[in-house]
């Protein structure tokens, strides 16, 4: 599904990360306007939903803290909450590491502040490639842009056409993440190590649902890599007993 | 001003998550078993993202039932996905379905 560029160079490397991130932007596109949308009625400012994309830049928690917002939560609730639902990409960012460490700050600091959910899954698969292309941090930088540029521009859309549609947010399309990150997960489960990480993550978010500030799912994520460890080294331990 | 506090706060536990190990990564040297442990953090996360967000789409209680148009349309889309290996495709078919199928729960015909 995924070719490395026929004869690798910055731009090539980059263009090749955009069109590796078209279908997760499509995926998006829907979860961006509605946010937009919803953030007059939780009482953000314009400003502040304009703001809110453009520095904090991650889709998961910017409408939890809408949804706190609404209620009238105390500003360091919602900070707290963010932290917790964004412990993921701490995961995502030790991941990286193995591949980023040799890169100047100038390429670190963007390439840190842009990392999501999307741009992890797409460029974590550039990365293992076993090719020795010198320039896959052009690929990571057009994933990032792509996705950023996107996240900008469907949250000011909107903004502005999403509130003369007053209906569009009880459509549902938010279901949009979910069925992006379905695509994603799947092609994983292709053998018993990652199809159990898969399992035991799913369970455990929802045995660990009702627990406060999303922790459920650093819970779940952790059992979900326990699981597949432990997976494998049982597979690995089993042609050995016979 | 709250909303001041609300973003700016945000904004900076949310950088400090995501750049905290790529500043230290210079410095830092994971081992084997844990290098290969991080293979397994894409599918926990997504999974435990996704599960509750398609099973419980009220934010409150368990729908595991075909009145349930979020969990019909992830089973199209888990199937989608496994045939074809096109995350596009994937993402197309499950939202026709999941607003296809809202669509004949509103009209009564399933």
């Amino acid at each position: 599904m995924m070719h490395p560029p026929s004869k690798p160079s910055p731009r090539s490397e980059f263009l090749a990360g955009c069109q590796a991130t078209f279908p997760l932007i499509v995926g998006a596109i829907p979860f961006g306007l509605i946010f937009g949308a919803l953030a007059a009625s939780s009482g953000l400012s314009w400003l502040g939903t304009v703001a809110m994309s453009a520095i904090v830049f991650a889709g998961a928690s910017q409408f939890i803290a809408l949804g706190l917002l609404a209620t009238g939560t105390h500003w360091l609730i919602i900070v707290l909450t963010t932290f917790v639902v964004n412990l993921r990409h701490l995961l995502y960012s030790v991941a990286l590491v193995p591949h980023v460490k040799s890169l100047p700050s100038r390429w670190k600091l963007p390439l840190g502040f842009w990392l999501t959910d999307e741009t992890f899954a797409v460029v974590i698969n550039r990365y293992n490639q076993p090719d020795d292309s010198p320039y896959k941090h052009w690929y990571h930088l057009g994933s990032a842009l792509f996705m950023y540029s996107n996240w900008q521009l469907c949250t000011w859309l909107g903004l502005t056409v999403g509130r003369m549609l007053p209906d569009a947010t009880t459509w549902g399309l938010d279901f949009a993440m979910s069925v992006t990150f379905i695509g994603m997960v799947i092609p994983y489960l292709i053998n018993r190590p990652m199809l159990a990480t898969s399992l035991v993550a799913g369970g455990v978010a929802l045995a660990t649902y009702s627990l406060p500030n999303k922790l459920g799912l650093i819970l779940a994520s952790l059992a979900g890599i326990g699981a597949g460890i432990g997976a494998e080294r049982w597979s690995e331990a089993e042609p050995k007993r016979t | 001003m709250n909303e001041v506090y609300v973003i700016g706060g945000m904004a900076l536990v949310t950088f400090a998550i995501r750049y905290t190990m790529f500043a230290l990564s210079g410095r830092l040297q994971f081992s084997e078993p844990f290098i290969k442990a991080l293979r397994y953090v894409p599918p926990a996360v997504l999974t435990a993202i996704v599960v509750p967000a398609v099973v419980i789409p009220t934010g409150s209680d368990l729908q595991l039932s075909y009145t349930n148009a979020r969990l019909i349309a992830a089973l199209i889309a888990c199937a989608v996905s496994w045939f074809s290996q096109n995350l596009l495709l994937t993402i197309v078919v499950g939202m026709m379905a999941f607003l296809g199928w809202q669509w004949l729960l509103l009209t009564g015909l399933v």
